[in-house]
């Protein structure tokens, strides 16, 4: 790799997942430029959500060595690399179906807390965090359904709150699962445009069929098939790459716009 | 979602009066529980009444790890009966006074669930019940096979109630009833904040979504094994209770049935409610007690009404009433 190694936030090599006999994810190497929105693109089944798994410690990898901030997380527990920094989304929509809708955020906001183990005191010191709760509840166009528990929401509406949810830690990297799948475009737009707004101070990585938004939004793109990077670089570059478009057709990938 | 946009500014304060109108029901509730208390011994015989509470406490004890830490535990018995069995046995053979007997018995339910707890959380979901099972029914076996601690088949029989604080003779029913409903007042209040805590909060949503709450930096499995030792040593404290009040320390109470009983209690009366359990205990209790001459036939009575409730209204006596007011209870 030719780019300085202080620019990278995140990086794996080798990177190897077999279920079984079958290898989900190939010999990886990723490096994330520091700051940048990065994609991850590919047909189903390419190995992305198990690549997010991995980064963020839900699967143990087979193989291979991931690096974040300078530091092996390889053998990290998921809990840590939250508190690291790397937060991630998932692309099964994962709130707290229970809690409304502002404390689905307000839980995330409560980790600057630290730990929570503070049995014997009324929840009513989390209302301070309230205020901000309702801030990323409207950021992301939930307002009024701030009391709704949340597993009345939508199935975009729910991502929309995973969105606000994984903000409210502030983390210095986000791992984005689909964000827009499922969602209307206006609603599309309006978080297209958060996470452009967020992006400003902090590094994304994130999958996404829509590549439109693809497009628009990432500094760079790495195309995965079969488990392995088929092809990396901005959009005009991969979107030219005979292999990335036989790979999309091959898999008959009705995603490319 | 955007014509919704402007109504985003009055949303805050609806949450708040909403939370507000709930905490005045659940603050008005409590206090006719307290009345209740008051009344009861007046109206009802005391030992029937405290028997209602010491199994009410031992069932919201239940439902706080399975209603709000989202952990099923088929073997509660163990926490309940050993703390019966250490209160009955301090306060028999060591002459320690009630309220010490009932300490002692309740802080070893709370060691016990801490050993099995901290066992029991590296499994998930039907594994983990199997664990808290597994390990009750060494705690049973221990129980029969040390007979000079548990008195065996018979039991420890014949507990002094002793006095208060070496002060108040509690061999007064009426006297006694004042203690026992003291501590279940102060459970269920205990209870009511533990759920209503930053704590409580983290275990709702580990309840909810165990992924998610670890990705966003949660320790699950430390939440779990706090939830779980706060729940065995509340079921401690009504188990250690019940061997003062009959003045007797059984097999019965570290039994799997025992176990079984309390989850029955729970969803009778409404899994996850504040209030559920106690009316699922008091149910129960009057069912065992009113249908005593039917003999056998008392578990077929109650399996016909597990069956009934779980058929017609799955979320329990309180769940129902609290789905028709629309408010959490
Ligand atoms: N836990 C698992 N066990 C076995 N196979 C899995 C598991 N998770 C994913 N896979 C397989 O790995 C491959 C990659 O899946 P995934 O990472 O979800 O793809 P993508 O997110 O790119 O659509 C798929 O063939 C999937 O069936
Ligand atoms: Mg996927």
């Amino acid at each position: 790799m030719s780019i300085a190694a202080e620019d990278i936030i995140l990086s794996t090599s080798g990177l190897t997942k077999e279920f079984g006999g079958f290898t989900a994810v190939n010999g990886v190497d990723l490096n994330v430029r520091r700051g940048s929105i990065h994609a991850l693109i590919g047909p189903n089944g390419a190995g992305k959500t198990t690549c997010f798994n991995l980064l963020t410690k839900f699967l143990p990898p087979t193989k291979g060595l991931i690096v974040y901030n300078g530091r092996d997380i390889t053998r990290e527990k998921p809990a840590e690399i939250a508190r690291l920094g790397l937060v991630r989304s998932f692309q099964i929509s994962a709130v707290f179906p229970q809690l409304s809708v502002l404390k689905n955020v307000r839980i995330a906001l409560q980790r600057k807390r630290g730990d929570s183990f503070d049995f014997w005191r009324s929840e009513e010191v989390l209302s301070g965090l309230d205020g901000e709760a309702m801030r990323l509840v409207e950021a992301v166009g939930l307002g009024s359904f701030a009391k709704l528990p949340a597993v009345e929401l939508s199935y975009g509406r729910k991502r929309a709150l995973e969105i606000a949810t994984t903000l409210a830690l502030d983390p210095e990297m986000m791992l984005l699962d689909e964000p827009m799948a499922g969602m209307g475009r206006e609603d599309v737009e309006r978080i297209e445009a958060l996470i452009r707004k967020v992006s400003e101070n902090r590094t994304i990585l994130m999958v996404e069929h829509n590549l439109s938004v693809v497009a628009s939004l990432s500094d760079r793109i790495t195309v995965l098939a079969r488990g392995q990077i088929l092809a990396e670089g901005d959009y005009a570059t991969v979107s030219k790459d005979p292999r990335v478009i036989e790979a999309y057709i091959g898999s008959g990938g009705g995603h490319a716009h | 979602m955007t014509e919704l946009a402007s109504t985003e500014a009055p949303a805050a304060s609806v949450v708040a009066e909403t939370d507000d109108s709930t905490a005045r029901l659940h603050r008005t509730l409590f206090i006719a529980i307290a009345a209740l208390l008051v009344v009861a011994p007046f109206v009802a015989y005391p030992v029937f009444v405290m028997k209602v509470l010491c199994f009410a406490l031992f069932a919201l004890a239940f439902n706080l790890l399975l209603g709000y830490g989202g952990l099923l535990s088929f073997g509660h018995a163990a926490y309940f009966g050993m703390a019966s069995y250490v209160s009955a046995y301090t306060a028999k053979h060591w002459g320690l006074t009630p309220e010490l007997a009932i300490l002692a018995g309740t802080a070893i339910a709370g060691l016990l669930g801490a050993l099995f707890g901290s066992l029991a959380i590296r499994r998930q979901g039907i594994y983990f019940a199997m664990i808290t099972l597994a390990l009750a029914q060494m705690v049973f076996f221990f129980s029969l096979q040390t007979p000079r601690f548990t008195g065996g088949e018979d039991g420890i029989q014949a507990v002094p109630r002793g006095k208060l604080f070496g002060l108040v003779s509690l061999a007064d029913d009426r006297a006694l009833y004042w203690l026992v409903a003291a501590i279940f007042m102060g459970g269920l209040l205990l209870i009511y904040r533990i759920i209503h805590s930053p704590f409580g909060e983290v275990c709702k949503a580990i309840r909810d979504n165990e992924p998610r709450a670890i990705s966003l930096g949660y320790r699950a499995n430390q939440y779990k094994l706090a939830v779980f030792v706060l729940s065995a040593t509340l079921a401690g404290l009504a188990g250690a209770t019940k061997a003062i009040v009959f003045q007797l320390a059984s097999l019965t109470d570290v039994h799997w049935s025992m176990s079984g009983e309390v989850v029955l209690m729970t969803l009778v009366g409404g899994l996850g409610t504040v209030f559920g359990p106690i009316a699922g205990a008091l149910v129960i209790v009057a069912m065992q007690n009113y249908l005593a001459t039917l003999g056998a036939w008392v578990t077929v009575v109650q399996g016909v009404i597990f069956v009934l409730c779980v058929l017609l209204f799955r979320e329990g006596i309180v769940g129902v009433i609290a789905k028709a007011i629309k408010k959490p209870l």
